[in-house]
Formats: structure tokens, C-alpha cells, sequence
């Protein structure tokens, strides 16, 4: 058992998703580089580090999306192992992810969106989320979720879709990427909802007022666990420590070109 | 099958009840046999019986507006069959109607459907004409419809043709449109088809009179080894004439898709653009649906609903 500095106080005898000894390689690159990690039922957790610190790789990994599956490690969650289980059947035992740029979906309607995987598809729950994201139902219902939405109204809505299905874990991939304060503000309110219903959220981010809605964080610098702690310890190392630091991660190979061009389409 | 039964069962088939407010016209037609119609001021429709098939003479008069859409049903209940429709439709000057019409084969195995219309919007008239398609899931229908249209100066039609449910079969889809001056033309045309449907669209627009414009928008997903061909022509020529083609197809398994778009502008001061995209279900949409639980078909069906909807017009 760690130290209480290094793990969320709770009632809980065991972590709800564990990463052991996790090592992911892309091509000749080593992207997450022997990482052991804990994750506690009912905390916000953050894994914090520079730009191609491995972040987002990690949460793609948990997820198991197409081009993040071969590992070596193991990932459990609630004690089972991950390892050959495809996205949907990661969902189904209550894994969710917010992407940091959100799909878009031609002709889809949000009510259409919202309400895949809703655990209550009625009206009344599909505005309840909305409101909660702070998108006035009457408004949105019926938008679809194309290029008429700004990025912040996308994640806003994207959201939504995670408060529908009720998740018991919550990946969020830089939550507070190309929005603004006011949407920032609802984000970090629908994270307190998550909490307070039970879920773990675990954020992805470089950001230290993110970093900030955690209850524990994870620093990881070129793939490898830095530190971990209380949030007040991580935000004081990086501040001192990383964002003076002159080293530069790699961006994960082709991540800095999809990430280009998902800039280029916002812009269209 | 009594007729109330047959129209019972016709309007069964889409999921719908029977029309019966007193203000929709409405028609039904099982193969040859007209079982119903009614009609409201303003609207008159003959209709004439024939071996295989019915003649129809749709014509609302001059200044009358129709309020509520008219609904048609065509369809066969019967696994095979016949149903040869021509439809001759005028608007006089003035004239504003929509049409909702339906197709229902729920059980074909063996259907022939041919359809010949002939439409001429008069002056300043405004016709929608949407064509909904509902097919069993074996598939075994042929259709082939064939349109041609005439819009006469400051006329407005648009045409939606949708095939989303059941498999489509063998589709040969032949529409053909003259626009006069200041008129306005928009073609729409969705279909899903999977297994070994076939599906074939073509369609060709004369933009002929001053500052005329259309729009051909197709969108087809193709699954399985199902293949599509969309062959649609815009022709501009008049000055300030404009017009647009937008093709996408959407294309998953085995499926085949060609789109040919083809633009013709024979006046300087005319502009036709056209687009066309073919591609398969973007993974990122379709690994977040599924991070919301949906399974890789469920998303793929969602994903292709959003592409083929109305609301989406290929912007």
C-alpha cells in the first residue's frame, strides 16, 4: 500500500483501473515506457505532463482504440484485464472517453447523438444533460453535430453524451482545448457530477486550472511515471520543475499532423 | 384482401395509420387497383386503370395552394408482380403543392415498379415531391423511375427521393429537368443498399433561362457487395445561370461506388460547381460512438442515418 501523499484517501481497498508495468512502442519510438499506475472508484485523478509526454497515448490505450492494442503490461479494470477487449466492450463495462477534438457527425442530430448509449433515452433526460453542459435543449435538440457547431459547443455537447451514459470511468482528453472560460466552467461543473455520481475521471492534461479540478495527479514526462501525489504537490514540481525545463518530447509519430489537421477542418 | 384491408395494410407497411382528415388529399393505388382517393379544392386527379399498371393526371389550378401535404401510396403487398405507374403532374401558373409520396413492397421477392412522370410547373408554381421507398428485407424489387420535368419562369420544384429502409434492390433512377428563367431546381436522391442491391442514378439539369438555379444532391452508403453509380449532369446555359452537384457515397465491406459529376456551362456569365466524395465511415466517429457503448454496426448504421438524413445536404 502507498503512503496517503501518494494515494487518494479512500474507502476503498482496491484501485477501479490499474496500468501495470505498461510499455506501448510506436514503430521505433517508445511511447509509454514501463508506467504503473493507480486509479481510485470515485476520484478525479490527472495525468499531467508536456506537450508528447505520452498522455494521450495512454488514454487512446485504456480505450483500446485502432493502433493503441499491442502492449505489453497489463491494464485491469475492476481487478479484470483489458487486454484483447474492443472499444464497445470496454464501454460496456462503463469506460468512456472525451476526445481533445471531438468527431463531428454530418446530418446526425445531437438528440441522436446523446441519446446512443443513453441509459434513459427520454426527452426529459436527454435536456437534463444538455442543460447540465449548459445548451439550452430547446436550441440544440435538433442541431446536428457538424461544422455549425463551434469546438466548444462540440465538446460541450460530447459531454452530454457522457453524462447519458452514466460511465464509471471518464477519460478526458485536454477538456480544456479550444474553448472558452464560460464552457470551461460548465466542463469543470459536469467533472463535480461525475464525482459526486460515483464515477472516476481521470483528465489528460498540460494545463495547471485542470490540473486543479483533480484530487490526485500523475506527472509523466517521454512516456515514464515523473511523480505522483496530491494535486498540490504535482502543480508545485511542474511548475518549478517542467515548464521552465528546456526538453522536448516527440510528439507521437502522426499525432502533430492529425492534430494539424483537425485545426485546418475547425478552421473551414 | 378487401380494399379498406389493402390500404390498411398498405399504410401498416410504413409504419403509418391511414389518412383520414378531412383537408389531406389522398390517394392509394395497390398494383393496377385504385383503392382510395380524396381530393380538397383546388386539386384534381384522375386516375385510369390499365393491364398492369395506372395512368394518374395530377393537376392543381391556377393560384390554388394546397395546405396540407397530399399523400399518395403506391405499393404491392403480394411477394411478386407488376406495377407500371405513369404519372403526368401540372401546376399552373401560381399553383403550390406537396406531395408525399409512398412506395411499399414489404414482401417482394419478385416486383417490377416503373414509374414515368412527366411534371411541368407553370409560372411562378412550387412543387415538392418527396418519394419514400420502403422495400422488404429480401430486396426483390426493381425499380425504375423515370421523371421529366419542366419549370417554367420563376417555378420551383425539389424532388427527394429516399430509400432507407429494407434492402433497395436494383435501382435505375432516370431523372431529367429543363429550368426557365429565375427558376429553381433541387434533385435529392438517398439511398442505403447492401447485400447485392444495385443502384443506379442518373440524373441531368438544363439550367436554360436567366439567373436559373439548381441544385443535384445524391448521397448513397453502400454495404456488403452492393455497387452504385451516380451520373449526374448540370448544364448552365444562360447568363447568371448557377448550379451545383454534390455527390457522396458512403462505402463499407465489398461495396463498389462511381460518381461521375459532370458541369456544362455554355454562357460566360453562368456558374455551375460541382463536388463529389467517396470514402468509408471516419474511425474517429465511429470509435467514439463505440466508447459510448454502441457496437461497430450500430455505429456504422447511426453514422450512415446522420449521412443520408435530410437535414444533411452535403454542406
Amino acid at each position: 500500500m502507498q503512503s496517503m501523499d501518494e494515494t487518494p484517501a479512500t474507502s476503498v481497498s482496491h484501485p477501479i483501473l490499474e496500468i501495470d508495468d505498461l510499455v506501448l512502442d510506436m514503430g521505433e519510438k517508445r511511447v509509454l515506457d514501463h508506467l504503473t499506475l493507480e486509479f481510485w472508484p470515485g476520484h478525479v485523478h490527472a495525468v499531467i505532463g508536456p506537450n508528447g509526454a505520452g498522455k494521450t497515448t495512454l488514454a487512446a490505450t485504456i480505450m483500446g482504440l485502432a493502433g493503441y492494442t499491442q502492449f505489453s503490461g497489463d491494464i485491469r479494470f475492476g481487478g479484470e484485464s483489458l487486454r484483447g477487449l474492443g472499444v464497445d466492450q470496454r464501454a460496456a463495462r462503463g469506460i468512456t472517453l472525451a476526445w481533445q477534438e471531438p468527431a463531428r457527425y454530418e446530418g446526425l442530430t445531437i438528440r441522436s447523438f446523446i441519446g446512443a448509449g443513453a441509459r434513459d433515452r427520454s426527452e426529459a433526460a436527454l435536456a437534463d444533460v444538455l442543460a447540465r453542459v449548459g445548451l439550452d435543449p430547446a436550441q440544440y435538440l435538433d442541431r446536428a453535430v457538424d461544422r455549425t457547431l463551434s469546438g466548444g459547443e462540440r465538446k460541450r455537447v460530447e459531454l452530454a453524451s457522457i453524462l447519458a451514459i452514466e460511465p464509471r470511468l471518464v477519460l478526458m482528453d485536454e477538456p480544456d482545448s479550444g474553448i472558452d472560460v464560460e464552457a470551461l466552467n460548465r466542463i469543470f461543473d459536469a467533472i463535480k457530477h461525475l464525482k459526486a455520481r460515483g464515477a472516476t475521471v481521470l483528465l489528460i492534461t498540460h494545463s495547471l486550472a485542470v490540473l486543479r479540478q483533480a484530487d490526485h495527479a500523475f506527472l509523466i514526462c517521454s512516456g515514464k511515471l515523473m511523480k505522483k501525489g496530491l494535486v498540490g504537490k504535482i502543480e508545485e514540481f511542474f511548475g518549478d520543475a517542467c515548464l521552465p525545463c528546456s526538453h522536448q518530447n516527440e510528439p507521437e509519430p502522426g499525432k502533430r499532423d492529425r492534430d494539424l489537421r483537425s485545426v485546418a477542418e475547425d478552421g473551414q | 384482401m378487401g380494399k379498406d384491408e389493402l390500404i390498411t395494410a398498405l399504410y401498416e407497411s410504413l409504419g403509418e395509420s391511414c389518412v383520414t382528415a378531412p383537408d389531406v388529399a389522398h390517394v392509394e393505388i395497390h398494383g393496377n387497383e385504385v383503392l382510395g382517393i380524396h381530393l380538397v379544392p383546388g386539386l384534381e386527379i384522375e386516375a385510369q386503370e390499365r393491364r398492369d399498371g395506372i395512368e394518374v393526371e395530377i393537376r392543381v389550378l391556377a393560384g390554388a395552394r394546397i395546405e396540407q401535404p397530399v399523400r399518395i401510396c403506391f405499393g404491392l403487398i403480394p411477394e411478386s408482380g407488376v406495377q407500371r405507374i405513369g404519372m403526368q403532374t401540372r401546376l399552373e401558373a401560381g399553383a403550390r403543392i406537396a406531395i408525399l409520396a409512398s412506395c411499399t413492397f414489404p414482401n417482394a421477392i419478385d416486383i417490377l415498379h416503373a414509374m414515368n412522370a412527366e411534371i411541368e410547373v407553370g409560372p411562378g408554381a412550387e412543387y415538392l415531391y418527396l418519394e419514400r421507398h420502403v422495400h422488404g428485407r429480401e430486396g426483390g424489387v426493381r425499380l425504375v423511375p423515370k421523371t421529366k420535368a419542366t419549370l417554367a419562369e420563376d417555378a420551383r420544384l425539389r424532388t427527394d427521393f429516399e430509400l432507407l429502409r429494407g434492402k433497395a434492390g436494383d435501382i435505375d433512377i432516370d431523372y431529367e429537368a429543363t429550368c426557365r428563367a429565375r427558376s429553381v431546381l433541387e434533385m435529392a436522391a438517398r439511398i442505403s443498399g447492401r447485400g447485392r442491391d444495385r443502384i443506379r442514378i442518373h440524373e441531368h439539369a438544363h439550367l436554360a433561362g436567366e439567373h436559373a438555379r439548381g441544385v443535384l444532391t445524391t448521397s448513397i452508403a453502400v454495404r456488403e457487395q452492393a455497387e452504385a453509380e451516380i451520373k449526374n449532369t448540370l448544364i448552365a446555359s444562360a447568363a447568371h445561370a448557377r448550379g451545383h452537384v454534390d455527390c457522396k457515397e458512403i462505402v463499407q465491406d465489398q461495396a463498389v461506388a462511381h460518381a461521375i459529376p459532370i458541369v456544362e456551362v455554355r454562357h460566360p456569365k453562368a456558374h455551375v460547381t460541382h463536388e463529389a466524395a467517396i470514402g468509408s465511415v471516419d474511425s474517429k466517429q465511429l470509435e467514439t460512438l463505440m466508447s459510448r457503448g454502441l457496437d461497430e454496426d450500430q455505429a456504422t448504421d447511426l453514422i450512415i442515418e446522420g449521412l443520408l438524413s435530410p437535414a444533411y445536404r452535403g454542406r
